[in-house]
């Protein structure tokens, strides 16, 4: 299946932490993008080919790092303070998964800092050898390409650092960097791209969109004998939902978008979708450029006033659901236009617990009964983010819906979940065919842990809440004998259990009485 | 001794400069660049008051340290807490005696000993565990050898070869003064205490340039400082609020 080594699984739950070794996921990273698609995002095209680098980007690259130190405290701070205690070494899975030391996060970090150390630290100046400083050559950023393209920004590390030191928050600069001197990583820019000209990253225009959603009320109506709407750019509806594009046709995301529509139609709700704002990603956050991470964030308070509506809910997806959570109101705010009873933005899963807990769905857990779940924390989720109005929501809401609707849940073991949790291994901007050999292995943690979970308590699927998660399960944890539909999404389980009552959509359309008599 | 000591005290002079200047200029640069986004690492605490006791927690319990790595933690929990012990035993040289330093000083002589195991465990792990031994950098190593030195010499003090802790103590109750200039401020002609102080004045001259800036860092980094309220209050740093005002997309649009 592919030409290199695929880790064996014990089923005990754990990885050992592999002994370090040198280069061996040496390389040229990802593809690299084209002018055309830097051009879109605002980043300089003078470089004559893809793979050149811009002139004078020696100096350019330092002018980069030396503004974006004086505008992010995380940068300026994170880049003096390490001491290099070895706390991080053994904490990302890039590194459990492929030995290369230059995936130790404290060693990624100081692909940046022994630059920052030559030309900004006295030490570093008069004294590099002594402090690990070193010149900025093509060859380290290669190593900047590579390695940085090697991070999922899942922010694992800083749980663990004493003093929180964020690998993301280097990594992301480190892209910022790169976009600014012909490095730009062509997945990322090329996505980016096709949410400012068509609306979502699978570049799914209006028309196909709701060629798509009617496709869909179709086959809910089959299934369950009532029509279920999932109404596109529909006006005054009171909720605005936001969802990662790839909830309308992947698997199994699109059963988790069933279940979104079962649950606001049995609650009596009115919503909808906006083709303006057809994506909640954000990939601006993986590149770390604040500027485009904004522009893709405009794009859901402008289809919110359009629309009218009185609440923005986002469907699930673990970076975009930290975009939202920590980042919305600071890119996109303030949202003084909409209903300030309700939290802005909400997850579905809030919404989805709170109509739980009053009872308003009837559900029949049986229709689970051929399953034992257990849930997978997304790192975005879990580290860079809240539900519910208590410190640790996001990880009991996500179960409570669960256990709602489920009659058999087991956790994985507790070093694998919550704030602890381990990447996917295809976040943060990785989730493409020309990094498989790291998705591979970076996802070897998980599967270790869900290995051990399914051979000693009878597991038999894993529930996720991140639309990049749940592709990079169903394509990568095959490599390791699972099999694609063991991954779940959680309102497809929301979905199965939901017995719906009632029997006309608040919003059915008028003309739908005449269908029906065909 | 007259040129030692005036050559002392000119040393803890600069040294003391260094370190209070420097640091006080990084601190200044850690308050003025702004957080532009909400990034504590959670769950986090939803209030100031909750924030406090989280950092409390880091920098007297090492608490996140002590969840991912319990060796490590050791060591570097007997280091620091040791450090704090002798640092107010040595206060004694700076002020006046009074009850507390009196009852602290024995636990200030034993942490000598403590402090420079936790340094050792420190530095033997940067030789054994293969991944500490490849992110160290010569820096890395001289740091621990440098305080090592430190307490090594103090401890020489201590339970070896006294010294005149009174005659030490007239040099710093003079050093405002100027006092080692004239015969009554000066060191006493002891080579352990010599090298005991030139490397002091050595760590406080290299703190404001070195990673020791641990230290006043922790309290500025975001993912540990930050309340978790983003949907609650707004948070706009100032350089975005002006991409705001202006009604522009990129920086590079901004009128200055």
């Amino acid at each position: 299946m592919a030409d290199y080594e695929i880790p064996k699984l014990t089923g005990e739950g754990y990885t050992e932490v592999p002994a370090v070794k040198e280069d061996t996921m040496k390389g040229s990273g990802p593809f690299i993008a084209k002018a055309d698609f830097q051009k879109a995002m605002g980043f300089p095209t003078d470089f004559d080919a893809v793979g050149d680098l811009v002139p004078n980007w020696k100096e350019r690259a330092l002018e980069k790092m030396a503004d974006l130190k004086s505008r992010y405290r995380s940068l300026q701070v994170y880049l003096d303070i390490c001491v290099k205690c070895g706390a991080c070494t053994d904490k990302c899975h890039y590194f459990i998964g492929t030995s290369d030391a230059k995936n130790m996060p404290v060693a990624r970090q100081d692909l940046l800092r022994k630059v920052y150390r030559r030309y900004f630290t006295f030490a570093g100046k008069y004294f590099p050898k002594l402090v690990g400083a070193t010149d900025l050559t093509e060859e380290v950023i290669k190593d900047w390409y590579n390695y940085y393209h090697q991070c999922s920004q899942c922010r694992r590390c800083s749980v663990f650092c004493p003093y929180g030191i964020d690998t993301a928050e280097i990594s992301m600069a480190a892209r910022e960097i790169l976009d600014h001197i012909g490095y730009g990583s062509k997945y990322n820019n090329e996505i980016i791209g096709k949410v400012f000209k068509i609306g979502n990253n699978l570049g799914l225009p209006g028309m196909a969109l709701a060629d798509t959603l009617e496709g869909l009320e179709e086959d809910v109506e089959m299934d369950t004998g009532i029509k279920v709407r999932y109404p596109l750019d529909e006006e005054g509806s009171e909720i605005l939902l936001v969802t990662p594009s790839a909830d309308f046709f992947a698997e199994p995301h699109i059963d988790g978008l069933i279940g979104y529509g079962k649950v606001f139609h049995e609650t009596g709700v009115t919503w909808t979708f906006s083709s303006h704002a057809s994506e909640a990603a954000n990939f601006g956050m993986f590149i770390g450029s604040y500027e485009n991470m904004r522009r893709v964030s405009m794009r859901i308070r402008e289809a919110a006033i359009k629309l009218k509506v009185k609440r923005i809910v986002f469907g699930e997806c673990g970076h975009a659901w930290r975009v939202a959570y920590s980042f919305l109101n600071t890119l996109a705010g303030p949202f003084d236009f909409l209903d300030q009873r309700y939290p802005i933005p909400q997850h579905i899963l809030e919404y989805t617990v709170g109509e739980l807990e009053k009872g308003s769905l009837t559900i029949d857990k049986s229709e689970n009964d051929d399953k034992v779940l257990t849930f997978h924390d997304s790192c975005n989720v879990a580290r860079g983010s809240r539900m519910g109005n208590y410190p640790g929501g996001q990880f009991e809401i996500p179960r409570k819906v669960i256990k709602a609707v489920c009659n058999h849940f087991v956790d994985m073991p507790a070093d694998t979940i919550h704030d602890a949790t381990f990447c996917c291994g295809g976040g943060g901007g990785l989730l493409t065919d020309d990094l498989m050999e790291l998705r591979v292995k970076g996802i070897q943690p998980r599967a270790e842990a869900l290995k051990h979970v399914t051979t000693h308590y009878g597991v038999t699927h894993m529930a996720a809440i991140c639309a990049i998660c749940k592709s990079q399960f169903t394509k990568v944890l095959p490599y390791y004998g699972f099999t694609m539909d063991q991954i779940v999404s959680v309102h497809q389980l929301v979905s199965n259990a939901i017995i719906l009552q009632r029997q006309v959509s608040v919003q059915a359309r008028p003309d739908e009485d005449e269908d029906d008599d065909d | 001794m007259t040129f030692v000591s005036i050559l002392y005290g000119l040393l803890f002079w600069a040294a003391t400069l260094i370190l209070v200047v420097g640091v006080g200029m990084k601190i200044r640069q850690y308050w003025n660049t702004p957080a532009p986004l909400k990034i504590p690492t959670t769950p986090a605490p939803v209030t100031q008051g909750g924030v406090v006791w989280r950092m409390f927690r880091e920098v007297v319990f090492f608490e996140s340290l002590f969840r991912s790595n319990k060796i490590l933690w050791l060591f570097a929990f007997l280091f620091h807490m040791s450090l704090w012990l002798v640092l107010i035993r040595h206060s004694r040289y700076f002020v006046g005696m009074n009850d507390l330093l009196v009852f602290m000083q024995p636990f200030g002589r034993y942490a000598g000993i403590t402090m420079v195991l936790g340094l050792a465990g420190l530095w033997a792990r940067r030789f054994l565990v293969d991944r500490v031994r490849y992110i160290s950098a010569p820096s890395d190593h001289l740091m621990l050898a440098l305080l090592i030195g430190i307490g090594m010499s103090g401890l020489m003090m201590s339970f070896v070869s006294h010294t005149d802790v009174t005659q030490v103590k007239a040099f710093f109750g003079g050093m405002l003064t100027f006092g080692f200039f004239g015969a009554e401020g000066g060191l006493p002609a002891d080579p352990i205490v010599l090298v005991h102080l030139l490397l002091v004045a050595v760590l406080m001259i290299i703190f404001p340039i070195s990673k020791l800036l641990h230290a006043p860092g922790v309290f500025f980094s975001p993912t540990r400082n930050q309340v978790d309220n983003p949907r609650e209050k707004r948070h706009v740093s100032p350089w975005a609020l002006e991409l705001e005002r202006q009604g522009k997309t990129f920086l590079s649009e901004l009128n200055k």
